[in-house]
Protein backbone atom coordinates (compact mmCIF):
# COMPACT_ATOMS: atom_id res chain seq x y z
CA UNK A 1 0.00 0.00 0.00
CA UNK A 2 1.21 3.23 -0.90
CA UNK A 3 1.98 4.96 1.77
CA UNK A 4 0.20 8.82 2.11
CA UNK A 5 2.57 11.99 2.92
CA UNK A 6 0.87 13.66 6.17
CA UNK A 7 3.12 17.09 5.03
CA UNK A 8 3.35 17.74 1.40
CA UNK A 9 6.61 17.25 -0.16
CA UNK A 10 8.29 20.13 -1.10
CA UNK A 11 10.60 20.58 -4.39
CA UNK A 12 13.30 22.35 -2.99
CA UNK A 13 14.96 22.98 0.65
CA UNK A 14 15.94 21.21 3.74
CA UNK A 15 13.82 18.19 6.14
CA UNK A 16 13.98 18.08 9.45
CA UNK A 17 13.18 14.27 10.31
CA UNK A 18 13.06 12.27 13.67
CA UNK A 19 12.74 15.69 15.89
CA UNK A 20 11.19 14.29 19.50
CA UNK A 21 7.52 15.54 19.87
CA UNK A 22 8.19 18.09 22.74
CA UNK A 23 11.09 19.38 21.40
CA UNK A 24 9.48 20.36 17.41
CA UNK A 25 8.77 24.16 18.35
CA UNK A 26 12.35 24.69 20.02
CA UNK A 27 14.10 23.27 16.88
CA UNK A 28 12.02 25.78 15.19
CA UNK A 29 12.53 28.76 17.89
CA UNK A 30 16.32 27.47 17.41
CA UNK A 31 16.29 27.80 13.57
CA UNK A 32 14.25 31.07 13.58
CA UNK A 33 12.03 29.90 11.14
CA UNK A 34 9.27 32.43 12.50
CA UNK A 35 11.09 35.16 11.28
CA UNK A 36 11.49 33.61 7.76
CA UNK A 37 9.15 34.74 4.25
CA UNK A 38 9.38 31.07 2.64
CA UNK A 39 7.15 28.51 2.92
CA UNK A 40 7.86 26.00 6.24
CA UNK A 41 5.42 23.32 7.42
CA UNK A 42 5.66 21.51 11.01
CA UNK A 43 3.87 18.55 11.88
CA UNK A 44 3.74 16.74 14.97
CA UNK A 45 2.84 13.71 17.20
CA UNK A 46 3.49 11.83 14.18
CA UNK A 47 3.91 7.96 14.86
CA UNK A 48 7.78 7.08 14.90
CA UNK A 49 9.66 3.60 15.45
CA UNK A 50 12.26 5.29 16.65
CA UNK A 51 11.06 7.67 18.78
CA UNK A 52 7.44 6.67 19.52
CA UNK A 53 6.00 10.51 18.45
CA UNK A 54 8.06 12.55 16.08
CA UNK A 55 7.84 15.77 14.59
CA UNK A 56 9.13 16.56 11.10
CA UNK A 57 9.85 20.64 9.30
CA UNK A 58 9.85 21.20 5.67
CA UNK A 59 11.43 24.61 4.96
CA UNK A 60 10.82 25.33 1.09
CA UNK A 61 14.23 26.77 -0.47
CA UNK A 62 15.99 27.07 2.74
CA UNK A 63 19.48 25.55 3.41
CA UNK A 64 21.20 25.89 6.66
CA UNK A 65 25.24 25.21 7.23
CA UNK A 66 26.61 23.40 9.90
CA UNK A 67 26.69 25.30 12.26
CA UNK A 68 22.79 26.36 12.66
CA UNK A 69 22.44 22.34 12.04
CA UNK A 70 24.51 21.55 15.28
CA UNK A 71 22.57 24.06 17.14
CA UNK A 72 19.46 21.91 17.14
CA UNK A 73 21.68 18.98 18.21
CA UNK A 74 21.33 20.12 21.95
CA UNK A 75 17.65 19.29 21.83
CA UNK A 76 16.69 16.84 19.05
CA UNK A 77 20.44 14.58 18.97
CA UNK A 78 18.12 11.99 17.01
CA UNK A 79 17.16 14.56 14.44
CA UNK A 80 18.16 14.39 10.73
CA UNK A 81 18.42 16.61 8.04
CA UNK A 82 17.29 15.72 4.28
CA UNK A 83 18.97 18.43 1.50
CA UNK A 84 15.76 18.25 -1.51
CA UNK A 85 16.28 19.08 -4.73
CA UNK A 86 13.86 18.73 -7.45
CA UNK A 87 11.69 16.86 -5.20
CA UNK A 88 14.62 14.14 -4.35
CA UNK A 89 16.59 13.56 -1.71
CA UNK A 90 20.40 15.25 -2.53
CA UNK A 91 21.66 14.41 0.60
CA UNK A 92 21.50 13.42 4.28
CA UNK A 93 22.99 14.28 8.15
CA UNK A 94 23.13 13.45 11.39
CA UNK A 95 23.41 16.47 13.63
CA UNK A 96 26.20 16.60 15.71
CA UNK A 97 26.82 18.66 19.27
CA UNK A 98 28.97 22.26 18.20
CA UNK A 99 31.75 23.06 20.48
CA UNK A 100 30.05 26.34 20.67
CA UNK A 101 27.14 27.37 21.60
CA UNK A 102 25.48 31.05 21.54
CA UNK A 103 22.76 32.49 22.49
CA UNK A 104 20.56 29.75 22.53
CA UNK A 105 21.05 28.12 26.31
CA UNK A 106 20.82 30.02 29.57
CA UNK A 107 23.64 29.83 32.27
CA UNK A 108 22.12 28.01 35.39
CA UNK A 109 23.78 30.16 37.69
CA UNK A 110 21.76 32.92 38.84
CA UNK A 111 24.76 35.17 39.52
CA UNK A 112 25.67 35.81 36.15
CA UNK A 113 26.19 38.23 34.32
CA UNK A 114 23.94 36.92 31.64
CA UNK A 115 21.30 36.61 33.76
CA UNK A 116 21.17 39.85 34.82
CA UNK A 117 22.05 42.40 32.24
CA UNK A 118 21.40 42.09 28.48
CA UNK A 119 24.51 39.82 27.80
CA UNK A 120 24.45 36.84 25.00
CA UNK A 121 25.30 33.57 26.79
CA UNK A 122 28.18 32.06 25.08
CA UNK A 123 29.49 28.34 26.15
CA UNK A 124 32.23 26.03 25.58
CA UNK A 125 31.32 22.80 25.35
CA UNK A 126 33.55 21.02 27.34
CA UNK A 127 31.93 17.33 27.29
CA UNK A 128 30.04 16.33 24.26
CA UNK A 129 28.89 12.79 25.97
CA UNK A 130 27.63 14.14 29.08
CA UNK A 131 26.59 17.74 27.54
CA UNK A 132 28.17 20.24 29.92
CA UNK A 133 28.43 23.49 28.63
CA UNK A 134 30.96 26.01 30.36
CA UNK A 135 29.55 29.44 30.64
CA UNK A 136 32.38 32.37 28.98
CA UNK A 137 31.47 34.92 31.62
CA UNK A 138 31.00 33.13 34.75
CA UNK A 139 32.90 29.71 34.04
CA UNK A 140 30.26 27.60 35.70
CA UNK A 141 29.16 24.61 34.09
CA UNK A 142 25.53 24.06 32.67
CA UNK A 143 24.79 20.34 32.94
CA UNK A 144 22.12 18.57 30.86
CA UNK A 145 19.71 18.54 33.65
CA UNK A 146 19.73 22.21 34.24
CA UNK A 147 19.28 22.66 30.41
CA UNK A 148 16.95 26.23 29.99
CA UNK A 149 16.54 27.15 26.44
CA UNK A 150 16.15 31.06 25.90
CA UNK B 1 57.32 40.36 26.45
CA UNK B 2 54.50 42.22 25.52
CA UNK B 3 51.52 42.96 27.47
CA UNK B 4 50.42 46.20 26.50
CA UNK B 5 46.53 46.33 26.06
CA UNK B 6 45.90 43.37 27.13
CA UNK B 7 43.06 42.77 29.68
CA UNK B 8 43.38 40.83 32.87
CA UNK B 9 40.33 38.95 33.87
CA UNK B 10 40.92 35.56 34.49
CA UNK B 11 44.72 33.88 35.78
CA UNK B 12 44.03 31.86 32.54
CA UNK B 13 44.43 34.68 30.50
CA UNK B 14 47.91 34.61 31.20
CA UNK B 15 50.48 31.87 30.69
CA UNK B 16 53.39 31.00 32.43
CA UNK B 17 56.13 33.24 31.40
CA UNK B 18 53.52 36.30 31.86
CA UNK B 19 53.17 35.35 35.05
CA UNK B 20 57.31 35.30 35.47
CA UNK B 21 57.36 38.07 33.57
CA UNK B 22 55.23 40.33 36.17
CA UNK B 23 56.66 39.08 39.11
CA UNK B 24 60.25 39.68 37.84
CA UNK B 25 58.57 43.48 37.18
CA UNK B 26 56.99 43.71 40.67
CA UNK B 27 60.30 42.92 42.35
CA UNK B 28 61.78 45.78 40.63
CA UNK B 29 58.57 48.28 41.80
CA UNK B 30 59.66 46.35 45.09
CA UNK B 31 63.44 47.64 45.12
CA UNK B 32 62.22 51.04 44.12
CA UNK B 33 58.24 51.72 44.60
CA UNK B 34 57.63 55.22 43.67
CA UNK B 35 58.85 55.44 40.15
CA UNK B 36 56.98 58.13 37.98
CA UNK B 37 56.79 56.20 34.98
CA UNK B 38 52.78 56.31 34.57
CA UNK B 39 52.51 60.29 35.06
CA UNK B 40 49.72 61.80 32.76
CA UNK B 41 48.26 58.63 32.93
CA UNK B 42 44.30 58.00 33.86
CA UNK B 43 43.06 54.94 35.65
CA UNK B 44 39.50 54.67 36.50
CA UNK B 45 38.35 52.27 40.10
CA UNK B 46 35.12 50.97 39.64
CA UNK B 47 33.94 49.19 42.22
CA UNK B 48 30.27 48.20 41.82
CA UNK B 49 30.73 46.37 45.25
CA UNK B 50 32.64 48.06 48.52
CA UNK B 51 36.26 46.25 48.50
CA UNK B 52 38.33 48.70 50.70
CA UNK B 53 41.86 46.30 50.93
CA UNK B 54 41.57 45.62 47.01
CA UNK B 55 40.77 49.11 45.82
CA UNK B 56 42.99 50.84 48.35
CA UNK B 57 45.65 48.66 47.11
CA UNK B 58 45.21 49.56 43.28
CA UNK B 59 44.96 53.11 44.71
CA UNK B 60 48.42 53.25 46.43
CA UNK B 61 49.92 51.15 43.70
CA UNK B 62 48.11 54.07 40.66
CA UNK B 63 49.38 57.24 43.21
CA UNK B 64 53.03 55.69 43.19
CA UNK B 65 53.25 55.52 39.89
CA UNK B 66 52.69 59.51 39.20
CA UNK B 67 49.31 58.20 37.25
CA UNK B 68 45.25 59.83 38.54
CA UNK B 69 43.00 57.40 39.65
CA UNK B 70 38.99 58.48 38.82
CA UNK B 71 36.23 56.47 39.77
CA UNK B 72 33.50 55.32 42.23
CA UNK B 73 33.63 52.53 45.50
CA UNK B 74 29.75 52.40 45.65
CA UNK B 75 27.70 51.55 42.56
CA UNK B 76 25.11 53.83 44.45
CA UNK B 77 27.25 56.69 43.74
CA UNK B 78 27.31 55.74 40.09
CA UNK B 79 24.90 56.00 37.41
CA UNK B 80 24.11 52.11 37.75
CA UNK B 81 21.94 53.36 40.41
CA UNK B 82 19.88 55.32 37.57
CA UNK B 83 19.78 51.84 35.48
CA UNK B 84 22.61 52.25 33.16
CA UNK B 85 23.76 49.28 32.11
CA UNK B 86 27.22 47.87 32.76
CA UNK B 87 28.74 47.87 29.05
CA UNK B 88 27.06 51.88 28.81
CA UNK B 89 28.93 52.39 32.12
CA UNK B 90 31.82 50.50 30.55
CA UNK B 91 32.10 52.52 27.30
CA UNK B 92 31.67 56.08 28.54
CA UNK B 93 34.48 55.08 31.21
CA UNK B 94 36.74 53.93 28.21
CA UNK B 95 36.32 57.58 26.88
CA UNK B 96 37.75 59.43 30.16
CA UNK B 97 40.51 56.49 31.54
CA UNK B 98 43.86 54.57 30.13
CA UNK B 99 42.90 52.03 32.24
CA UNK B 100 39.94 50.41 34.15
CA UNK B 101 40.00 48.46 36.95
CA UNK B 102 36.78 46.86 38.31
CA UNK B 103 35.05 45.22 40.57
CA UNK B 104 31.65 43.53 40.14
CA UNK B 105 28.79 41.15 42.28
CA UNK B 106 28.13 39.73 38.92
CA UNK B 107 30.21 36.82 37.88
CA UNK B 108 31.15 37.81 34.38
CA UNK B 109 31.01 40.84 34.52
CA UNK B 110 34.54 41.93 33.68
CA UNK B 111 34.48 39.66 31.07
CA UNK B 112 31.69 41.67 29.40
CA UNK B 113 33.12 44.86 30.64
CA UNK B 114 36.19 44.06 28.24
CA UNK B 115 34.35 42.88 25.23
CA UNK B 116 32.81 46.13 25.31
CA UNK B 117 35.97 48.77 26.40
CA UNK B 118 38.19 50.49 24.58
CA UNK B 119 40.66 50.54 26.72
CA UNK B 120 42.50 47.10 28.87
CA UNK B 121 40.64 45.77 31.50
CA UNK B 122 42.03 44.43 35.36
CA UNK B 123 39.24 42.15 36.87
CA UNK B 124 39.36 43.18 40.66
CA UNK B 125 36.94 40.58 41.90
CA UNK B 126 33.69 39.70 39.71
CA UNK B 127 31.50 37.79 42.59
CA UNK B 128 32.52 34.67 43.16
CA UNK B 129 34.48 33.80 39.92
CA UNK B 130 38.04 35.33 39.58
CA UNK B 131 40.37 37.69 41.48
CA UNK B 132 43.45 37.26 39.28
CA UNK B 133 45.76 40.33 41.02
CA UNK B 134 45.00 38.60 44.05
CA UNK B 135 46.63 35.11 42.72
CA UNK B 136 49.31 37.12 41.25
CA UNK B 137 50.44 38.46 44.62
CA UNK B 138 50.22 34.84 45.93
CA UNK B 139 52.63 33.90 43.45
CA UNK B 140 55.10 36.71 43.98
CA UNK B 141 54.79 35.88 47.65
CA UNK B 142 54.99 32.36 47.71
CA UNK B 143 58.49 32.99 45.00
CA UNK B 144 59.66 36.01 47.87
CA UNK B 145 59.68 33.86 50.94
CA UNK B 146 61.08 30.23 48.97
CA UNK B 147 63.38 31.73 46.07
CA UNK B 148 61.53 29.79 43.39
CA UNK B 149 57.84 28.63 42.39
CA UNK B 150 59.00 25.39 41.49
CA UNK B 151 58.61 22.27 42.57
CA UNK B 152 57.46 22.75 45.93
CA UNK B 153 54.62 21.45 48.71
CA UNK B 154 51.42 23.46 49.36
CA UNK B 155 48.95 23.41 51.66
CA UNK B 156 45.99 24.67 50.64
CA UNK B 157 43.22 24.89 54.05
CA UNK B 158 39.98 25.72 54.53
CA UNK B 159 37.18 25.98 52.36
CA UNK B 160 38.42 24.74 49.56
CA UNK B 161 35.40 24.22 47.90
CA UNK B 162 34.03 27.91 47.57
CA UNK B 163 37.36 30.02 47.73
CA UNK B 164 37.88 31.57 44.79
CA UNK B 165 41.56 32.36 45.49
CA UNK B 166 42.28 28.66 46.35
CA UNK B 167 40.90 27.76 42.80
CA UNK B 168 42.93 30.10 40.79
CA UNK B 169 46.08 29.26 42.57
CA UNK B 170 45.94 25.79 41.86
CA UNK B 171 45.37 26.85 38.49
CA UNK B 172 48.59 29.21 38.38
CA UNK B 173 50.64 26.76 40.26
CA UNK B 174 50.29 23.47 38.41
CA UNK B 175 52.40 24.84 36.47
CA UNK B 176 55.10 24.94 38.30
CA UNK B 177 55.28 20.91 39.08
CA UNK B 178 53.46 21.92 42.55
CA UNK B 179 52.73 18.74 45.39
CA UNK B 180 49.44 20.16 46.51
CA UNK B 181 48.12 18.95 50.18
CA UNK B 182 44.57 19.84 50.46
CA UNK B 183 42.94 20.09 53.72
CA UNK B 184 39.79 20.49 54.77
CA UNK B 185 36.39 19.27 56.16
CA UNK B 186 34.72 16.77 53.77
CA UNK B 187 31.90 19.25 52.56
CA UNK B 188 33.73 21.92 51.34
CA UNK B 189 36.65 19.77 49.18
CA UNK B 190 38.50 21.24 46.38
CA UNK B 191 35.66 20.39 43.48
CA UNK B 192 36.93 17.96 40.61
CA UNK B 193 36.17 20.76 37.65
CA UNK B 194 39.49 22.31 39.23
CA UNK B 195 41.95 19.32 40.22
CA UNK B 196 41.36 18.77 36.60
CA UNK B 197 44.28 21.39 36.51
CA UNK B 198 46.33 19.24 38.91
CA UNK B 199 45.25 15.58 36.73
CA UNK B 200 46.25 17.20 33.88
CA UNK B 201 49.96 17.77 34.14
CA UNK B 202 50.13 14.73 36.12
CA UNK B 203 51.30 16.36 39.33
CA UNK B 204 50.27 15.19 43.10
CA UNK B 205 47.53 15.42 45.53
CA UNK B 206 46.61 14.69 49.01
CA UNK B 207 43.76 15.23 50.87
CA UNK B 208 43.34 15.61 54.99
CA UNK B 209 40.84 16.68 56.89
CA UNK B 210 43.26 17.87 60.32
CA UNK B 211 45.74 21.11 59.77
CA UNK B 212 48.69 19.28 61.85
CA UNK B 213 48.92 16.22 59.42
CA UNK B 214 50.55 18.56 56.66
CA UNK B 215 52.61 20.89 59.07
CA UNK B 216 56.02 18.88 58.49
CA UNK B 217 55.57 18.42 54.71
CA UNK B 218 54.89 21.87 53.38
CA UNK B 219 56.57 25.13 52.52
CA UNK B 220 53.16 27.36 52.17
CA UNK B 221 50.28 26.94 54.25
CA UNK B 222 48.05 29.08 52.53
CA UNK B 223 44.83 29.81 55.01
CA UNK B 224 41.45 30.26 54.28
CA UNK B 225 38.29 31.07 56.11
CA UNK B 226 35.56 28.00 56.99
CA UNK B 227 32.23 29.99 56.74
CA UNK B 228 28.99 28.77 58.28
CA UNK B 229 26.79 29.92 56.07
CA UNK B 230 28.81 27.03 53.65
CA UNK B 231 26.98 24.35 56.16
CA UNK B 232 23.71 22.94 55.60
CA UNK B 233 23.35 21.55 59.16
CA UNK B 234 25.19 23.99 61.69
CA UNK B 235 25.68 21.09 64.09
CA UNK B 236 28.26 19.73 60.95
CA UNK B 237 29.87 23.37 61.18
CA UNK B 238 30.10 22.99 64.94
CA UNK B 239 32.09 19.64 64.76
CA UNK B 240 34.78 21.02 61.98
CA UNK B 241 35.25 24.96 62.92
CA UNK B 242 37.88 24.43 65.41
CA UNK B 243 39.63 21.90 63.31
CA UNK B 244 40.74 24.83 60.77
CA UNK B 245 42.47 27.71 63.47
CA UNK B 246 45.64 27.98 62.89
CA UNK B 247 47.81 28.58 66.32
CA UNK B 248 51.32 28.90 67.36
CA UNK B 249 51.28 25.74 69.51
CA UNK B 250 50.72 24.18 65.91
CA UNK B 251 53.89 25.19 63.79
CA UNK B 252 56.14 23.41 65.97
CA UNK B 253 56.75 20.58 63.62
CA UNK B 254 57.37 23.10 60.32
CA UNK B 255 60.08 23.19 58.49
CA UNK B 256 62.29 26.14 58.78
CA UNK B 257 61.54 27.84 55.57
CA UNK B 258 57.52 27.41 56.08
CA UNK B 259 55.29 30.23 55.66
CA UNK B 260 51.86 30.87 56.62
CA UNK B 261 49.77 33.08 53.56
CA UNK B 262 46.08 34.09 53.50
CA UNK B 263 44.29 36.11 51.37
CA UNK B 264 42.87 38.45 54.28
CA UNK B 265 40.47 39.53 55.85
CA UNK B 266 41.46 37.20 58.20
CA UNK B 267 38.25 36.24 61.16
CA UNK B 268 39.56 33.90 63.51
CA UNK B 269 41.27 30.96 61.30
CA UNK B 270 44.73 32.43 62.61
CA UNK B 271 45.26 32.81 66.31
CA UNK B 272 46.71 36.41 66.60
CA UNK B 273 49.48 34.24 68.72
CA UNK B 274 50.77 33.65 65.32
CA UNK B 275 51.44 37.34 63.88
CA UNK B 276 54.78 37.63 65.73
CA UNK B 277 56.24 34.14 64.34
CA UNK B 278 58.80 33.86 61.70
CA UNK B 279 55.67 31.95 59.99
CA UNK B 280 53.31 34.68 59.62
CA UNK B 281 53.71 36.27 56.06
CA UNK B 282 50.19 37.78 55.80
CA UNK B 283 50.65 41.37 56.53
CA UNK B 284 53.60 40.94 53.78
CA UNK B 285 51.53 39.15 51.54
CA UNK B 286 48.82 42.40 51.36
CA UNK B 287 51.86 44.28 50.70
CA UNK B 288 53.47 42.78 48.10
CA UNK B 289 50.09 43.21 46.34
CA UNK B 290 51.04 46.84 45.90
CA UNK B 291 53.92 45.73 43.65
CA UNK B 292 52.19 43.24 41.43
CA UNK B 293 49.47 45.72 40.83
CA UNK B 294 52.05 48.42 40.10
CA UNK B 295 53.60 45.85 37.36
CA UNK B 296 50.73 44.81 35.96
CA UNK B 297 49.74 48.38 35.70
CA UNK B 298 52.56 49.45 33.95
CA UNK B 299 52.73 46.10 31.47
CA UNK B 300 49.02 46.76 30.93
CA UNK B 301 50.43 50.37 29.92
CA UNK B 302 53.14 49.20 27.89
CA UNK B 303 55.16 51.40 30.54
CA UNK B 304 57.45 48.84 31.00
Amino acid sequence: MKKELVVSAIKNGTVIDHIPADMLFQVAKILDLTSRNTLVLLANNLDSMKLGKKGIIKCQDLYFNQDEINKIALVAPSATLITIRDYEIKEKMNVGIPSYIEGTVKCYNPKCITNVEKVTPRFDVIDKSELKLQCRYCQKITKKETLTFL
Amino acid sequence: MNLKNRNLISISDYNKEEYLYILKLAEDFEKNPVQDVAKGKVVATLFFEPSTRTRLSFESAVCRMGAKVIGFSDASNSSTAKGESLADTIRTVSCYADLIVMRHPLEGAARVASEVATVPVINAGDGANQHPTQCMLDLYSIMKTQGTLDNLNIAMVGDLKYGRTVHSLVEAMSNFNTTFHLVSPESLKLPSQVKMHIKRKNLKYFQYTEIPDVMDKVDILYMTRVQRERFLDIQDYEKVKNSYVLDKSMLINCKPNMKVLHPLPRVNEIATNVDATPQAYYFQQAQNGVYVRQALIAAILGLK
